[in-house]
């Protein structure tokens, strides 16, 4: 792996990178030019359908094919929706591609509504992104100056306007069907599916929603062809029907307690100590890890004997996380108390609800309802057999909620108390020492929320 | 209604009609609506929700309902003129976030998600703001501050 050759973000050292002159010296756009006269837009569904190219936003849903449910014939327009709403605590690789490297997520941009015969595509970019804003609007001004964007592209008969839509500081609406709702003006409500987005999306047409990594990642599979692509990662597990494998390269976010936070790219499934010790420079101060969240904090906890998991799509689930998510690593040294951990994450969770689903609006107030009492000090050893109860039956999983905004908070929950239950147990004896084994039903009323 | 009972100004509202023929609906201008309002007036009122509502051919009760499903926009009171959001999510949490929103606070003698008497500085806690590589972190209206410290602190509200 040492001889890995970054290229999502091979040009952004160049502090000119964010440039059209920039980024058409290493060969921007030229794919671009040759695709629109050369393929078809099928051909470029068949291309990244062969790369294997899995959605880089958290659900890893295999790109190409996703594209191929678009109706053919559809009468009226298709939209493509490029969901820069990364709002996942710990991830900010969308905006490293946005701020250092417009150009790349445009081109692939460009490609992507080539494919799926996209006329409109509308960037739905997080508010607390205004560097992002700048240097893709001017990206998208030198586009239209150079005519690779706007009308007849580059001569191909191809037309495709980009139009960059703010949010305004909700998580849900990086849920694609959640941002669709919020592109239209109204609260961003996840809708149940089916339909899914393809055959009815946004203002009721064809709509495909794509991670800006993935965009990215769709030029330089139309640059370099999908055997590339296919020749790093983990090939597919047979033992898993229909999976398509972990292929291609990643960014992977590292934060919290380690010497050199930061956005890095590396073959998908390197091994997460790889990353921290290889990558980022070991845990800050010479300290050990305790516990990391292997993808963004929806996914879970690897606890410190567990970091060897590889860090692709199907692994974490095996070390009993929700999966790789988007690829957020967050390392929490021997210093860090689980039970803040978890009092944050039920925080940002109850917080984020958009409060639709009952199981999800009320289990994640009451999860931190909970926490707040524990860290109160009126802990009872009871509280986490609750709190496991609320993690076990709230989200898609179990078929109790719309979206996977549950299913994010549920994970942290369940490892935090399974990996970690004997420090809970601790912390509440000790914090509660004359109430800790209490059975009865506490009053509810008697405990406000966090803030 | 006479301009001269309106909220939103020419200026305001030239602006607002910029973004129609970005979508094929007039109800998706809601959100380019709400902040191009709230960047003019640091809040947005009762009044210009009516009138964002005449302007995109909707019911007032429909623009109030997607507003307030942003917690972003202010109704009550304008907030101040420089809006601090200072990260609570973990990564910053990790590296003394509390501590920061905490002495900000203390500073300037507010409980976060309040404004100052004078109206200049609203403090606000909120949820990772995508910038975990250089926690913790604040955004100053526009301007992301990394890596912050409480000496940094310190700087930071001498220059307001
Ligand atoms: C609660 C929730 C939040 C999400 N936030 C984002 C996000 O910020 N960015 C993103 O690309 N995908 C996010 N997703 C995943 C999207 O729903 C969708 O799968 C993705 O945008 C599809 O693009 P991809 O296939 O290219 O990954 C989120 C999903 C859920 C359930
Ligand atoms: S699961 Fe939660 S966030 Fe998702 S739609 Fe239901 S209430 Fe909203
Ligand atoms: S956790 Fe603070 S910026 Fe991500």
């Amino acid at each position: 792996m040492t001889d890995f050759e970054p290229v999502l973000l091979a040009n952004i050292q160049n502090p000119e990178s964010h440039t059209l002159r920039a980024y058409e010296a290493t060969g921007g756009y030229a794919t671009l030019r040759h695709v629109l006269q050369d393929w078809s837009p099928e051909q470029v569904v068949d291309e990244v359908k062969a790369s294997a190219l899995r959605g880089r936003g958290g659900a890893g849903f295999p790109c190409g094919l996703k594209w191929s449910f678009i109706p053919k014939g559809n009468p009226g327009p298709v939209y493509l929706c490029v969901n820069a709403d990364e709002s996942e605590p710990g991830t900010f690789s969308n905006r490293v591609l946005m701020e250092q490297d417009p150009h790349q997520v445009l081109e692939g941009t460009i490609l992507a509504g080539y494919a799926t015969g996209a006329s409109v595509a509308y960037i739905y970019l997080r508010y607390e992104y205004p560097q992002c804003l700048k240097r893709l609007q001017a990206a998208m001004d030198a586009c239209y100056e150079a005519g690779l964007l706007g009308q007849d592209i580059l001569g191909s008969r191809y037309s495709l306007d980009i139009i960059i839509h703010r949010g305004a500081a909700a998580y849900i609406c990086g849920e694609e069907t959640g941002l669709i709702e919020s592109l239209e003006g109204k609260r961003a409500w996840p809708r149940i599916k089916p339909p899914f987005p393809a055959v009815e999306g946004l203002f009721h047409q064809p709509t495909v929603v794509n991670n800006v990594e993935t965009l990215a990642c769709v030029r330089h599979i139309c640059e370099r062809g999908a055997g590339w692509f296919r020749s790093m990662g983990t090939p597919p597990d047979p033992d898993i029907p229909h999976d398509i494998g972990s292929l291609g390269p990643k960014l992977y976010c590292l934060s919290g307690h380690i010497e050199r936070p930061g956005c890095y790219e590396a073959p998908l499934g390197i091994p997460c100590r790889e990353l921290i010790d290889g990558y980022g420079g070991g845990v800050w101060h010479g300290r050990r890890a305790k516990a990391v969240v292997p993808g963004g904090i929806s996914t879970g906890l690897l606890s410190a004997d567990e970091l060897d998991c590889p860090l692709d799509f199907e692994s974490p689930i095996r070390y009993g996380c929700l999966g790789l998510g988007t690829a957020a690593v967050v390392v929490m040294d021997e210093t860090a108390s689980m039970i803040d951990f978890l009092h944050n994450s039920c925080r940002f969770f109850s917080h984020e609800s958009c409060g639709q689903c009952t199981p999800c609006r009320e289990g994640t107030a009451w999860s931190l309802a909970i926490l707040n009492r524990i860290k109160a000090g009126h802990g009872r050893i009871k509280d986490l057999d609750l709190l496991l109860e609320i993690g076990d039956s709230i989200g898609i999983i179990p078929g109790t909620t719309i979206c996977g905004l549950a299913d994010g908070a549920a994970w942290p929950i369940k490892n935090a108390i399974r990996k970690f239950r004997g420090e809970f147990e601790e912390y509440i004896k000790k914090t509660n020492p004359g109430g800790w084994d209490v059975q009865e039903p506490v009053p509810a009323l008697t405990f406000v929320g966090s803030h | 209604m006479s301009s001269s009972h309106r909220i939103l100004t020419d200026e305001i509202i030239a602006e607002i009609k910029a973004y129609f023929p970005h979508y094929p609906t007039k109800q998706a201008v809601t959100l380019p609506a709400l902040h191009v309002v709230n960047r003019y007036l640091r809040w947005v009122p009762p009044e210009a929700v009516v009138e964002i509502a005449q302007l995109l051919e909707l019911a007032p009760a429909q623009v109030q309902d997607t507003m307030t499903f942003y917690r972003f926009f202010k109704q009550h009171e304008p907030h101040g003129l420089t809006r601090m959001s200072v990260c609570r999510s973990l990564s910053c949490a990790l590296r003394g976030g509390d501590q920061i929103l905490e002495h900000l606070c203390q500073k300037a003698g507010i409980r976060p998600g309040e404004t100052t008497p004078d109206g200049t500085l609203t403090i606000e806690a909120a949820e990772c703001l995508g910038a975990c590589d250089f926690a913790p972190c604040i955004m100053v209206n526009d301007q992301l501050h990394k890596e912050m410290t409480t000496e940094k602190v310190e700087k930071m509200m001498e220059g307001l």
